[in-house]
């Protein structure tokens, strides 16, 4: 149960039952889809960019606890952040619920605030693709890629 | 030995005079003795692929420790035990399906093979115009061999659609026949809803209209006996591995007269007779459509498998099976906010469901702690999925060596679901 606890942490269960920032966006200026073949889910990242800074974000779909906490608190965090400050943090997400996090020098890795209780992900290898899944996908729309992402 | 007798009486309801011994069953399978997370391994993934017996994992032993050749080429001993034993292999697959003549067992790798066979070999006769039909229930393997043949060919693709139950709606299943009909595909036994169809109803349909019919019967034969004589299906499809036997074995039955007038699948070593560069005679039934080294142990070990359900009976560890499903499905009435997808009249084994606020994949994960083994996804059946309006569900699916108190064990993990979640 332990090791559950350190997955489900409260706040991921609060944000999965009542998500922050579902919906599409009024003015959008980047999107993508993300897909994750290997249990269905999908969702789409809102993005509306002014001056290389992230206005606002916004996501909507369907998934795990996991995919759908991951998805609020990144949009959460998105808020005021420079296109390379976005960057900077998926890389810095990536490696924290990849377990790579210890390995990287402290100095390269962006504060990740509230983002942090998903490091619980690393115990378990094959979610990490549900808890990166909004990040692959916000990296797709910065970059205006067409057509869906996938985590495959 | 007192309370697996209790078990099994209070299993069958005291009634069968064969009693099915799941606690000695249990012991013929060594991985059932191993823990996950700290937990006795409770496996309920059989859909996917089934364990295996000892008597299965040694066959493949022996055949690779005391007579590993090819077979069909050499004159050594070894490459004659070696073809001994698999083209007993062969038989007792001829036997099992009651097959009229042994040319009509081709073994493949798997179900997946043996579809994607029939449609690359006798799918070149079909022309622009003419129509394959499967139901909405297929598993991908099922679906898209049809979808590739239809691009190449030109014909159309039909789908017979289900109800809310999951049961194919026969008089829909008959008005989408027809004289362009040529191909008609479905599955025996759903891996995603548990639903066993009428095969024999349907397949007389299709024939009234002169059309071809294969059989999936990747989850049937577990499960319940397969006479294709009776049936009169043309095509019969399966996989060992969910039989108890190996990965990468899997047989195409075919009437030998259909088989006889399609070109060959792959070509090869052991699907000709004479090569030339002018010209190649392929080989007789069935070498023509078995090009290269098989799975030899694979196919041998089938054959074991078989043997070992032969001495159980299908029909004791059917009774067996229908009894978990059943008090799985009564627990699951118990339950709020589950919601059990698949309820067809006949169905076997499977045991599909969501739970309310929690996604499949979550409950999966939290099971798997509990050490019991679910699968969880769309299991390569997104049509079914979308057809419920969920986007994947969790399947419990149930094997001769399961048990009640397995059973109990998942329920129990799904109240940890609860308590996670609330």
């Amino acid at each position: 149960m332990s090791d559950l606890r350190d997955l489900y942490q409260e706040v991921i269960i609060d944000h999965n039952r009542r998500p922050h920032n579902f919906g599409p966006l009024p003015q959008t200026t980047h999107r993508a889809e993300g897909f994750n073949p290997l249990c269905g889910d999908k969702l789409t990242v809102y993005l509306n960019l002014a001056d290389g800074v992230i206005q606002a974000a916004n996501f909507e779909g369907e998934g795990c606890a996991i995919s759908t906490a991951s998805a609020s608190l990144m949009t959460d965090a998105l808020k005021g952040k420079t296109v390379a400050e976005a960057e900077a943090m998926f890389r810095s997400f990536h490696a924290l619920v990849t377990g790579e996090a210890q390995a990287s020098e402290a100095s390269e890795m962006m504060p990740l605030g509230k983002l942090e209780v998903l490091a619980g992900v690393q115990e378990f290898p094959v979610r990490v693709k549900c808890a990166t899944l909004a990040w692959h996908t916000l990296h797709a729309a910065l970059h205006d890629q067409t057509g869906p992402v996938t985590t495959e | 030995m007192k309370t697996a007798a209790n078990e099994v009486k209070a299993l069958h309801g005291g009634s069968v005079s064969a009693p099915f011994d799941v606690a000695r069953v249990r012991r013929d399978f060594p991985i059932l003795g191993r823990s996950v997370h700290g937990k006795s391994l409770v496996y309920l993934d059989n859909a996917a692929t089934s364990q295996k017996p000892q008597c299965v994992i040694d066959c493949e032993a022996r055949y690779y420790a005391e007579y590993n050749a090819n077979i069909h080429r050499g004159v050594h001993r070894l490459s004659q035990e070696a073809t001994d034993a698999y083209e007993a292999a062969r038989d007792t697959v001829q036997h099992s399906l009651n097959a009229a003549q042994r040319e009509e067992i081709v073994f493949v790798r798997g179900t997946t093979e043996a579809i994607n066979l029939v449609a690359a070999s006798y799918g070149q006769r079909l022309l622009p115009g003419d129509e394959i039909l499967i139901t909405a229930m297929e598993h991908h393997s099922n679906i898209v061999p049809w979808q590739l043949l239809c691009q190449r060919s030109g014909a159309m693709l039909r789908v017979a659609p289900i109800n809310d139950s999951g049961e194919l709606i026969l008089e829909e299943f008959e008005r989408l026949l027809g004289p362009r009909t040529k191909l008609v595909a479905f599955s025996h036994l759903s891996n995603a809803l548990g639903t066993i169809n009428p095969v024999k109803n349907l397949i007389t349909r299709a024939h009234i209209h002169g059309a071809v019919v294969l059989v999936d019967g990747a989850q049937a034969v577990p499960h319940l006996k397969v006479d294709v004589q009776a049936l009169d299906c043309d095509f019969y499809a399966f996989s060992g591995h969910k039989l108890y036997g190996p990965t990468g074995s899997g047989v195409l039955y075919g009437k030998a007269a259909l088989l006889e007038s399609m070109p060959p699948y792959q070509g090869g070593g052991d699907m000709i007779k004479q090569v030339t560069f002018a010209k190649t005679t392929y080989n007789d039934l069935p070498y023509k459509f078995e090009a290269g080294t098989p799975n030899i142990a694979g196919g041998i070990a089938l054959s074991t498998a078989i043997h070992y359900l032969d001495t159980l009976g299908l029909e004791a560890i059917a009774a067996h099976e229908k009894d978990l499903l059943a008090y799985a499905t009564w627990l699951a009435t118990k339950i709020p906010g589950l919601r059990v997808i698949g309820n067809a009249r006949d169905k076997a084994s499977i045991f599909s469901f969501v739970i309310k606020g929690v996604h499949p994949h979550d409950v999966g994960t939290i099971l798997d702690q509990e050490g019991v083994a679910v699968r969880t996804g769309h299991h390569c059946a997104m049509p079914v999925m979308e057809r419920f309006g969920v986007p994947a569900t969790v399947r419990a699916s149930f094997a001769l060596y399961n048990t009640r108190q397995e059973v109990d064990a998942l329920f129990s993990a799904l109240a940890k679901v609860r308590e996670v979640f609330s």
